[in-house]
């Protein structure tokens, strides 16, 4: 059942809304959220017009929480631990496992608390809910585009040519936003009934890193059986497969890429039915 | 078919208790599915509550509808229903054209962006195009009275300052349907008076209008006819000016009396115990009815419990639209206040005739205080008790008509021929 219908009248194009209980599951109203078009794009920019208020290095910080990070991996995993990098300079090899991941990592945990950062809008606005999420998500777009940048001069750098499968790596992108929107639906919605979710969401990334090839070479996963249930983490297919497309390292995506797209779209369908089922009630809980 | 609003049946029901700080953790959810699977036959949650339910009315095209109704009688929830904030339980409600919802002013605000970019920001929460928000830029802008600082981060705004402006980006939405909340409870007198007359514009223009306010000047200002809600229910909807009088007056006592019981909160440690407060007509009788034509008085009662120094009991009277009409207090003549300041122990009646040909005719509100001049606060009512004067034989009943103002005394005119 529909929460509301919106129908055109004959002699006027004035719209009417029918505001009634609404019970079970239902579909989100794309055509709905299309035309908050405009709101998701301010809430987007207003994320990342806020997002570094306020702090001395601005900007900067898109790019330095990668670097920092790629420098520690560097030093550890391959400078003390000595893992194998496909042959990759570590600090690149690194670098490019964390800018697909923090994509992941960030939207998944800002869009987890969208919603109850944003109660103030949700008990005394109406749009669509998902909006809030979805531009979470979005808004890390801008940082990983910052330290994109910051890639192509390592790459200058440290001689590193792209592939010719470089076309590949929106796909990959794109792979890592719905997974991220996905979950982030799922942990926006819990969060406004549980907040539990607040402490278990760093915990759940933390061990979703390291089920993913960000500091290792997914080519260590043997084969067989783990390599299927190493497919069933779409940003191990995403980190695998954006190393791959730009760097030309590691092993072209499998047929398990088309697994880890599969339970990608199944998290972002069912978050998105999750999230349109409790979405009537967050007003209300939050 | 010429309704903007029609609401049928609308019902919402919260659910309360067991879950005090509004949400739930994952730990209570587990308990309560074991409690559940441990007694299979217990009733599913008994701890509602039904915010509102019946809720029938429309609201016609252009209309201004005033919605008023103690806390808690469901104001905010039925906008909230009506805005999509929240889902009904039961019931429905129809509406044409496009709802803008005016439930806060500020909603989306972010203290670190500019007097700018908020505008944009809010304008989209709101609902506004952006075309339409560069459109009204500038009347924003004027409206706000923040040329000057336009580009400053809002934090740093006098807190007039973000009001005027969080305010004047609602106030130029441009919806079919208007639901305003309250807006008008913040700020100062100029803030509240600027809005005031922003709202009457919008009133005015013909738009459609929802508007709760405990304000009851600018409801009746505002709007024609007005709803009562009490306790989840419509009890009245009618003129507003009627419908205004009668939330005024069944919200309090109105036999002419009332009484404190001992014992409740106010009442440890304080000396002060208020017992009554009664209005007396001319016969000495209870009354909640008295003429203007006659004399009447108002008697406190009370108990003190110990000896208290520069004690002063009085009374505030008040229109039931909210306008003040005196102070007096049982010690303000300056030749007996030495004497009667200090007073003992013991239970009193402060009486005061209230003389005739003073007051004009209508529903008052008393309020009653007793106090030591900036020293204590012993107790305060500001709605104690209502009583009704009738204006029968008042000065210039000769004319069936209503006089303005909450007085009408008995004036000396001379009437010279000037030659």
């Amino acid at each position: 059942m529909n929460q509301t219908t919106q129908s055109l009248e004959k002699q006027e194009t004035e719209q009417l809304t029918v505001i009634r209980p609404s019970r079970g599951w239902a579909w989100i109203d794309l055509r709905e959220l299309w035309r908050y078009r405009e709101l998701i794009y301010f809430l987007v920019w207003r994320d990342i017009k806020v997002r570094y208020k306020q702090t001395l290095l601005g900007a900067a910080w898109a790019i330095l929480k990668p670097f920092l990070s790629m420098v520690i991996f560097t030093v550890i995993f391959s400078g003390l631990a000595n893992l194998d990098t496909d042959g990759a300079p570590p600090p690149v090899f690194y670098f490019s496992g964390l800018l697909p991941w923090m994509l992941f990592q960030d939207g998944v945990a800002k869009a987890g608390n969208s919603l109850v950062t944003g109660s103030s809008l949700i008990t005394k606005v109406y749009f669509p809910r998902i909006a809030i999420p979805l531009a979470s998500v979005l808004a890390g777009i801008v940082d990983f585009a910052l330290a994109f940048v910051v890639l192509i001069g390592m790459m200058i750098y440290y001689g590193v040519r792209p592939t010719e499968a470089v076309w590949t790596l929106p796909l990959f992108i794109l792979l890592a936003l719905v997974t991220a929107l996905g979950v982030g639906l799922w942990l926006s919605a819990l969060n406004v009934q549980y907040r539990d979710v607040g402490y278990v969401t760093p915990f759940l990334l933390q061990a979703w890193m390291y089920a993913s090839p960000v500091v290792y070479s997914a080519t260590l996963i043997p084969e067989g059986w783990a390599r299927i249930a190493y497919g069933l983490n779409p940003m191990a297919g995403v980190v695998q497969g954006f190393r791959w497309a730009i760097l030309g390292v590691g092993e072209p995506p499998s047929g398990l890429i088309i697994l880890s797209i599969v339970v990608a779209i199944s998290l972002l369908i069912s978050g998105m039915l999750y999230f349109k089922r409790m979405e009537r009630t967050f007003a209300d809980v939050v | 078919m010429n309704d903007a609003i029609r609401v049928e049946d609308l019902g919402k029901r919260y659910r309360i208790g067991g879950m005090p700080s509004g949400y739930r953790t994952l730990r209570d959810a587990l308990a309560s599915s074991m409690r559940r699977l441990s007694r299979r036959d217990s009733p599913p949650s008994t701890d509602t509550i039904w915010a509102l339910r019946h809720i029938n009315f429309n609201v016609e095209r252009g209309q201004v509808l005033g919605i008023v109704g103690r806390n808690g009688a469901g104001k905010s929830t039925l906008l909230k229903l009506l805005s999509r904030v929240t889902v009904p339980t039961e019931g429905k409600a129809e509406i044409y054209g496009r709802v803008g919802s005016l439930l806060e002013v500020g909603t989306g605000f972010h203290p670190e962006l500019t007097g700018r970019e908020n505008i944009y920001l809010n304008g989209a929460i709101l609902g506004m195009k952006r075309a339409e928000i560069e459109r009204k830029f500038d009347e924003i802008v004027d409206f706000a009275e923040v040329r000057k600082f336009i580009d400053t981060p809002v934090k740093r705004y006098s807190s007039g300052m973000y009001l005027r402006l969080a305010f004047g980006v609602a106030a130029h939405l441009e919806p079919e349907i208007l639901v305003v909340d309250e807006v008008l409870a913040v700020g100062d007198a100029e803030f509240q008076r600027k809005c005031l007359g922003k709202m009457s514009d919008v009133a005015h223009e013909g738009r459609t209008v929802l508007f709760v306010s405990h304000n009851m000047s600018a409801i009746l200002r505002l709007t024609e006819e007005t709803i009562v809600l009490d306790k989840g229910q419509i009890v009245m909807r009618g003129p507003t000016p009627e419908a205004v009088d009668f939330y005024m007056t069944s919200e309090m006592a109105r036999s002419g009396e009332r009484r404190w019981e001992k014992g409740d909160d106010y009442q440890t440690n304080n000396p002060f115990h208020p017992l009554a407060i009664r209005v007396l007509d001319s016969r000495g009788r209870v009354a909640d009815r008295v003429l203007s034509s006659e004399d009447f008085s108002v008697e406190f009662e009370y108990e003190l419990q110990e000896e208290l120094t520069g004690l002063r009991v009085g009374m505030y009277l008040a229109t039931s639209r909210g306008e003040q009409v005196f102070t007096s207090f049982d010690t303000d003549n300056p030749e007996t206040y030495e004497r009667l300041t200090d007073r003992r122990k013991g239970h009193y009646i402060s009486k005061c005739r209230i003389p005739r040909d003073l007051l004009n005719g209508g529903v008052f509100v008393l309020g009653v205080n007793a106090s030591s001049f900036r020293i204590r606060s012993y107790f305060t009512d500001e709605h104690a008790l209502t009583f009704t004067v009738d204006p029968t034989g008042a000065p210039g009943s000769q004319w069936a008509e209503p006089r303005r103002g909450p007085v009408r005394p008995a004036l000396n005119w001379e009437i010279t021929e000037v030659v």
